[in-house]
């Protein structure tokens, strides 16, 4: 314990884990971003749901032994286009994502079950494993993201249109439920990812918590956009950071990093809005 | 003029109407919503559609934005749909939404296009500043929308209609669930719209009052059949009386109309375009 936070251990370890902080900071950056429209869409249940069966896909993938992450990818864009197709009013939402949340959690311990290969890995699909990142998780993350932000640019205005505004969204003509498959599909895409970086248990730290935090302190997207970034990076990264001296798994750090962001965001907003 | 279906832009300089339907006919498989509806709204004219629920007030909102196609008939209007403002009735907005007045008036002008938008920022500022100068909401523009009362976030509703500079004004009950003064601040503000720039109105309403003054013609709806024309020559008890097939008495008290007698005639359902099939 007297290492928790040596520093000179810290910077001797950082040549190491560069692959890993590229990773962070390309997923802080999509989280981010993505971040606040997941909050407005009030879709933190779906995003959950939507990493536990990347959880599955990636336990398919351990025991049919391709790469984790090809895995979690197949499994959360299936469960994105589920949730997509399937929950066609809000009032459907939950109990859909509860219901394929459910079977397929199940179907991953089954997965996991018949694995026989290091305990290690099982454990890691849950709450994060990036004790090395490879040169083909990393190619195959930065791509994944770059294609999720080119997207997400080309919709962006329609799709913020129609996630604060449907009814008139709607009249003008903006195709609302395309719009939202398509989102559903570039969060399972993010989600996926995070999950090979915190684990599928705690991918709201990064896709929720910046996002909320940000959006107690401004009402202007943009402003909380580029806060929601600022947020999940500090997180990411600062999180990372701390986790290499005491040699602990990153998704504790960057969850409390976040939450903490989160609560020092809610004092302010308590605040402001005594003030007022 | 823009016509809805196969041909996109048609010119037709024999009829200058903001708003023409031919013909018109909507129907749900055997169920009429109305059949035969020939209607020309003119620039500036302001029309209050009327009737009980579900006689397809809603229904000719989302025939004339596009959202429906006609069972039978045409649909004419003026400037395509980019050039129709939309009011929709005042809603709940959660009080933790990220949106400030001025991002709503915003999405009238430019929230169906693709991209960022990001170009032409500094012109866009402008036409959102002018909106929300137009309808005094300048105070409240930076404010989170859901802090707002029912009343302020009409009026941003109206000017994020009247951004995109439209032609014809579609309003789906715009007054409901707000007070009488917000009421007249509300309508007075579509009725100068259309006074200065010659837009046309259709308003859908369940009660004519708080409009009166400003109606030129009503179209009233009722189980398929309607009636076409001014107030005074609609709103009587014998018209009324044909339209629903029962025993209708429409009193006048001071500057008022009541409609008394039929019991589906006045309803307060909240409905809304989006929400229909």
């Amino acid at each position: 314990m007297e290492n928790f936070f040596d520093f000179r251990l810290t910077v001797e370890l950082l040549g190491y884990v560069q692959p890993m902080l590229i990773a962070g900071a390309v997923l802080g950056l999509v989280a981010g971003l993505l971040g606040p429209l997941v909050v407005t869409r009030k879709m933190a249940f779906a995003v959950h749901g939507t990493s536990e069966l990347a959880f599955t896909g990636g336990a398919a993938a351990l025991l049919i032994g391709i790469g984790v992450g090809y895995g979690a990818l197949a499994g959360s864009v299936i469960a994105a286009l589920l949730l997509g197709l399937l929950s066609r009013r809000d009032s459907d939402r939950d109990s859909v994502i509860g219901a394929i949340l459910a079977f397929g959690l199940g179907l991953g311990v089954l997965f996991l079950a018949l694995y026989k290969g290091r305990a290690a890995n099982k454990f890691g699909l849950l709450t994060g494993q990036v004790v090395s990142v490879g040169s083909t998780d990393l190619w195959l993350l930065i791509g994944s993201s770059v294609a999720v932000l080119a997207v997400l640019a080309f919709i962006y205005r329609p799709l913020h249109f129609a996630s604060v505004d449907a009814a008139v969204a709607v009249a003008r003509g903006v195709p609302v439920r395309t719009l939202s498959v398509v989102f559903a599909v570039l969060v399972g895409v993010a989600t996926a990812l995070s999950v090979q970086l915190v684990g599928a248990l705690l991918v709201l730290s990064l896709m929720i918590t910046p996002a909320a935090a940000a959006s107690r302190v401004t009402a202007s997207p943009l402003k909380a956009t580029v806060l929601a970034v600022v947020f999940a990076e500090v997180s990411v990264l600062g999180g990372m950071l701390l986790s290499l001296a005491p040699g602990m798994p990153v998704s504790a750090f960057v969850t409390a990093v976040s939450f903490f962001i989160y609560l020092v965001c809610r004092l302010m907003s308590g605040k402001r809005e005594r003030v007022q | 003029m823009t016509v809805w279906g196969k041909t996109a832009q048609v010119t037709d300089r024999s009829t200058r109407a903001a708003v023409a339907l031919r013909g018109a006919r909507l129907s749900y498989g055997d169920r009429v919503l109305w059949d035969g509806l020939d209607l020309d709204v003119a620039p500036g004219e302001f029309v209050a559609v009327l009737g009980p629920n579900g006689s397809g007030k809603t229904s000719l909102i989302r025939v004339l934005l596009g959202l429906q196609p006609l069972s039978a008939g045409t649909v004419h209007v003026a400037g395509g749909n980019r050039r129709i403002g939309y009011i929709p009735q005042q809603r709940a907005i959660d009080v933790s939404l990220t949106l400030r007045g001025r991002d709503l008036v915003g999405f009238g002008l430019d929230g169906h296009g693709w991209g960022v938008g990001w170009r032409n920022r500094r012109e866009r500022r402008g036409k959102v500043d002018a909106a929300l100068e137009s309808v005094g909401a300048m105070r409240y523009a930076d404010e989170p929308i859901g802090l707002l009362s029912g009343g302020e976030q009409q009026r941003l509703r109206v000017a994020q209609a009247l951004v995109g500079d439209p032609e014809v004004l579609l309003c789906d009950e715009p007054l409901l669930s707000l007070d009488l003064a917000n009421q007249r601040v509300v309508s007075d503000l579509i009725d100068a719209r259309r006074r200065t720039a010659d837009t046309a109105v259709l308003f859908v309403t369940h009660e004519i009052n708080p409009i009166l003054p400003l109606v030129d013609r009503v179209l009233y709806l009722v189980d398929g059949r309607f009636r076409i024309g001014p107030p005074a020559e609609v709103m009587t008890s014998r018209t009324l009386t044909e339209l629903y097939r029962t025993n209708v008495e429409v009193v006048r008290v001071r500057d008022q109309i009541h409609v008394v007698g039929a019991q589906h005639v006045c309803e307060d359902e909240p409905h809304h375009v989006a929400d229909e099939g």
